[in-house]
């Protein structure tokens, strides 16, 4: 395929075919639909992020003087809720998913087009409703929702906020639904599941958890909104319910949440090293099933956020056994990324430096995890910023940073246009050392004792230095996230063209144009290679990887 | 769905719907019995026939060319039994001590 | 927007055929398997209902029996009857569809949501009749002086039985909610047949609604007995 130098005519693409803000809003090109998506869950990004600067400025000085402590409350909260459900849930399956699980398996589209677009135009539903939620009053539970303060003292805008994340799970149902069907019976010719990247088999894993985990918590969220509306108690214990109810019921769903969140990224992070390691990730199966398997494990181990909460002692011990069986999968995978960068020729473009972050802060962000599983130790730092520092680790430690990374890798095929390396590169170590600076402080607080949810720690003011360094940390950080939101902006004018396949990778879609036109292949591709071929991309020619930027 | 006769089909509809039928009298009739704890149990099981045989016959299920759509099934089922079992491994226990 | 004037694979000109399925099976199957997902979240979002029920069945056993008393089980056993009969319809109009008998798939379709209107009839009685006991949940509820089941000397907590009539009106009023779901999708099924697009060839609307409305069947042989029948031996 001829690369693209600087033609004057542009080859019909999926941006050009058709122009109109009504092309756009009816769209059932799923690349488009995965467009719409990256503006909404970047602009819930800000807002999230947003939140999270005013929660660490509250937070430089022991007393509760920025904010008061109900609005406080009130940020915490809604930090939580848009981050969550507004843009980790919804960011890799929704944007890259979207946009590369046809693609990688050779399909002209999703299975469902039109539910495609339905499922972006139900998130927006529930991101109108959340926006309205917070700007007439907001929220103060928590993200957990937890009753009966939820159902019957609070006196903040529970139900709506409720029923925005109940509008949205629908959201990410449909999505999860139309990966399994498109998977299942769309794959090109040639393409067996052995064969499928897996950064297939992880939105696979990802989207039976979206399926079978989002209507669980839909269902407790009504119960929510029905208890606090109509004053029943099946939650509240002065009228014979049992608050445990509520927990059990949302952490079965948030627990494998997380999940949801951090798989993609998995995925991701597999393909990126592959690629600029130019070999085949080792132990392809293992990798594989270990998605499979930390989505089944991911719906044994919800209790363990219960462990003091209240539930019987062996209850606690079978949810603490289950959650150190469920870390054992996600190692695999750690020690397969690892085996496959070994003696592999690597490259550290942006995409890879992201990966590189990943994997620390994923094996920290797990490994703490583990601590947390642990019955004693969880007694003592459960509810302190240990636990903030643990799933942060995670979520933007890992699953960010995956994010971060697969929109650079994926950034020429989406746009046709290559961003600048050189920022990209200063971009990933702002972003490594923000976050580090932000977070690993936290660690260290919440074991000295340092609870969650307080504005005030004028008790413990020793603890205000961590405190200070955090936030600088999260400025930090802030500015590594600002500069990709800039320099893609940028290369979208002025970015030079980018070719087919800038960084020589393997997969279905790089062997289409950059951007790909709107029914992704000229033909339909037939498959007859094993995936990765790396040995086989490089051993021709023996060319570098080109260092694009 | 091509069938080589008319009436085959049409044979096990009717049988299944008999079949429900009985199985819904069975289950309001035996509940007026005292077998003790055996009660949820018996009126579980009848409803869980039931519940196959709609899933078998009048949805096709056992006539599917894939067993992947028994597989969605079985995997749903094997999920809210999680839900269950491990909620009452919370509940059933709390006393124990 | 589907704009394809040229499809790809050229096999057929089939309108039904969508320009991203290479074949009619192929869509056919993946129609049928996104239903059964979909219905499998379904499951789980009753699931979360029946997790709630079973674990204050647990808890609050003989309260629950009382409050399960006072429900009417033949009007129970009628309905569940009822849904029974409407899921023959169903599977005869689609049989009727493959045997190309418009007339009598038509009759079953109609049919079947008559039989769905009984349902929703019967459901409003039950209803009715608990606004008029005080049995529905909130500032009128009573239910003092209940006896417990094979304790006739026990009264039944009000607040626990407070809590299974709250069960109650969630569990069959989020049924009965997909039952009117399965009206509208019936209707629209029955336009589409009136108007001729099911063949022995194409009919794959019919089998998915179909799909749909056994599912809301199987809650009701499940919920039936979990509401109506805890304990009722003399």
């Amino acid at each position: 395929m001829a690369t693209a130098t600087t033609q004057p005519v542009e080859r019909e693409n999926y941006l050009n075919k058709e122009y109109g803000v009504g092309s756009w809003l009816l769209t059932t090109d799923h690349k488009r639909i995965a467009l719409l998506y990256l503006i909404s869950i970047t602009f819930f990004f800000f807002i999230g992020g947003f939140f999270a600067l005013l929660i660490r400025l509250e937070l430089l000085t022991p007393a509760s003087d920025l904010v008061q402590a109900d609005t406080y409350n009130k940020l915490f909260t809604m930090h939580g809720q848009v981050m969550v459900f507004f843009f980790l849930i919804p960011s890799i399956p929704a944007v890259l998913g979207n946009f590369l699980v046809p693609m990688m398996i050779g399909a002209k589209d999703l299975a469902f087009p039109r539910i495609n677009l339905l499922s972006w135009y139900i998130y927006i539903v529930a991101g109108i409703l959340i926006l309205h939620c917070m700007l007439t009053g907001g929220v103060d539970t928590g993200w957990t929702f937890y009753t009966p303060f939820s159902t019957a003292f609070s006196n903040t805008k529970v139900i709506e906020a409720g029923l925005a994340i109940f509008v949205s799970g629908f959201s990410s149902i449909l999505t999860g639904l139309n990966f399994v069907v498109t998977i299942h019976r769309m794959r090109a010719p040639g393409m067996t599941w052995s064969r499928l990247p897996l950064f297939i088999w992880a939105h696979y894993a990802t989207s039976i958890i979206q399926i079978l985990g989002t209507p669980v918590i839909a269902i407790t969220l009504v119960l929510v909104v029905a208890e606090r509306a109509l004053h029943l108690g099946i939650f509240d214990p002065k009228l014979g319910g049992d608050p445990l109810l509520f927990q059990h019921l949302f952490w079965f769903y948030s627990h494998p949440a997380v999940y949801i969140m951090i798989l993609p990224s998995m995925g991701v992070v597999t393909e990126i090293i592959a690629c600029f390691s130019r070999k085949r990730i080792f132990g392809y199966s293992f990798v594989a099933f270990s998605s499979i398997a930390i989505a089944v494990f991911g719906f044994l181990v919800w209790a363990h956020h219960m462990f003091v909460a209240g539930i019987s002692v062996y209850a606690a011990v079978i949810f603490s056994i289950l959650s150190y069986a469920v870390a054992v999968p996600s190692a695999v995978k750690v020690f397969n990324w690892t085996a496959t960068l070994y003696k592999g020729s690597i490259h550290y473009d942006a995409p890879m430096l992201y990966a590189f972050g990943f994997l620390g802060l994923f094996t920290m962000g797990g490994l703490t995890g583990l601590f947390l599983a642990a019955l004693g130790v969880n007694v003592h730092v459960h509810d302190t910023y240990f636990v903030i520092a643990h799933f942060h680790y995670i979520m933007v430690g890992g699953a960010v940073m995956g994010y971060l990374g697969g929109m650079h890798f994926w950034w020429p095929k989406i746009s046709g246009k290559l961003y600048p390396e050189g920022w990209a590169r200063l971009a990933a170590l702002i972003v490594f050392i923000g976050f580090n600076l932000t977070f690993f402080p936290q660690f260290v607080l919440g074991y000295l004792g340092m609870p969650r949810r307080y504005a005030d720690y004028s008790h413990m003011p020793e603890f205000q230095v961590l405190n200070v360094l955090s936030t600088a940390g999260a400025t930090v950080l802030g500015v590594g996230y600002l500069l990709p939101m800039l320099y893609f902006l940028w290369s979208m004018r002025y970015g030079k063209p980018a070719p087919d396949n800038p960084w020589n990778a393997a997969g279905l879609e790089w062997k289409s144009t950059s951007p790909p036109p709107t029914f992704n292949f000229e033909e339909e591709p037939v498959v007859t290679w094993e995936a990765y071929n790396y040995d086989e991309l490089d051993a021709p020619n023996k060319q570098e990887v080109p260092i694009v930027g | 769905m091509s069938d080589h006769s008319k009436s085959s089909p049409l044979k096990s509809y009717f049988s299944v719907w008999i079949a429900l039928l009985v199985g819904t009298f069975l289950t309001y009739e035996i509940a007026k019995v005292d077998l003790g704890v055996f009660n949820s149990a018996v009126a579980l099981i009848i409803a869980t026939t039931k519940a196959l045989l709609v899933a078998l016959f009048f949805m096709h299920l056992k006539g599917a060319s894939e067993r992947l759509l028994k597989l969605v099934v079985i995997c749903t089922i094997f999920f809210l039994f999680i839900l269950l079992a491990l909620s009452m491994a919370d509940y059933g226990t709390r006393l124990w001590s | 927007m589907s704009d394809s004037s040229v499809a790809v694979h050229g096999e057929t000109n089939d309108p039904a055929l969508r320009h991203h399925f290479a074949t009619e099976e192929q869509q056919r199957n993946a129609s049928s398997l996104g239903m059964w997902i979909f219905l499998g979240t379904e499951v789980m979002f009753f699931g979360g209902l029946f997790c709630a029920y079973l674990i204050y069945r647990h808890s609050y056993f003989g309260d629950f029996g009382a409050a399960s008393k006072s429900i009417d089980a033949a009007l129970g056993g009628t309905n569940t009857a009822v849904l029974i009969c409407s899921s023959l319809t169903v599977v005869l109009a689609i049989w009727a569809a493959q045997t190309a008998q418009r007339t009598l798939m038509i009759a079953m379709l109609i049919l079947t949501m008559l039989f769905g209107l009984a349902f929703l009839g019967i459901k409003g009685k039950e209803y009715k009749d608990k606004f008029v006991e005080h049995h529905v949940p909130g500032a009128s509820f009573s239910f003092e002086h209940e006896e417990i089941p094979g304790h006739p000397d026990q009264f039944a907590n009000p607040q626990h039985a407070e809590i299974f009539f709250a069960l109650y009106f969630i569990m069959t009023g989020l049924h009965a909610l997909h039952m009117i779901v399965g009206l509208g999708i019936f209707t629209w099924l029955l336009i589409m047949a009136w108007k001729g697009r099911f063949t022995p060839h194409y009919h794959t609307p019919l089998e998915i609604g179909g799909l749909y409305w056994h599912f809301v069947d199987i809650v009701w042989i499940y919920l039936f007995p979990l509401l109506y029948l805890i304990d009722r031996h003399p």
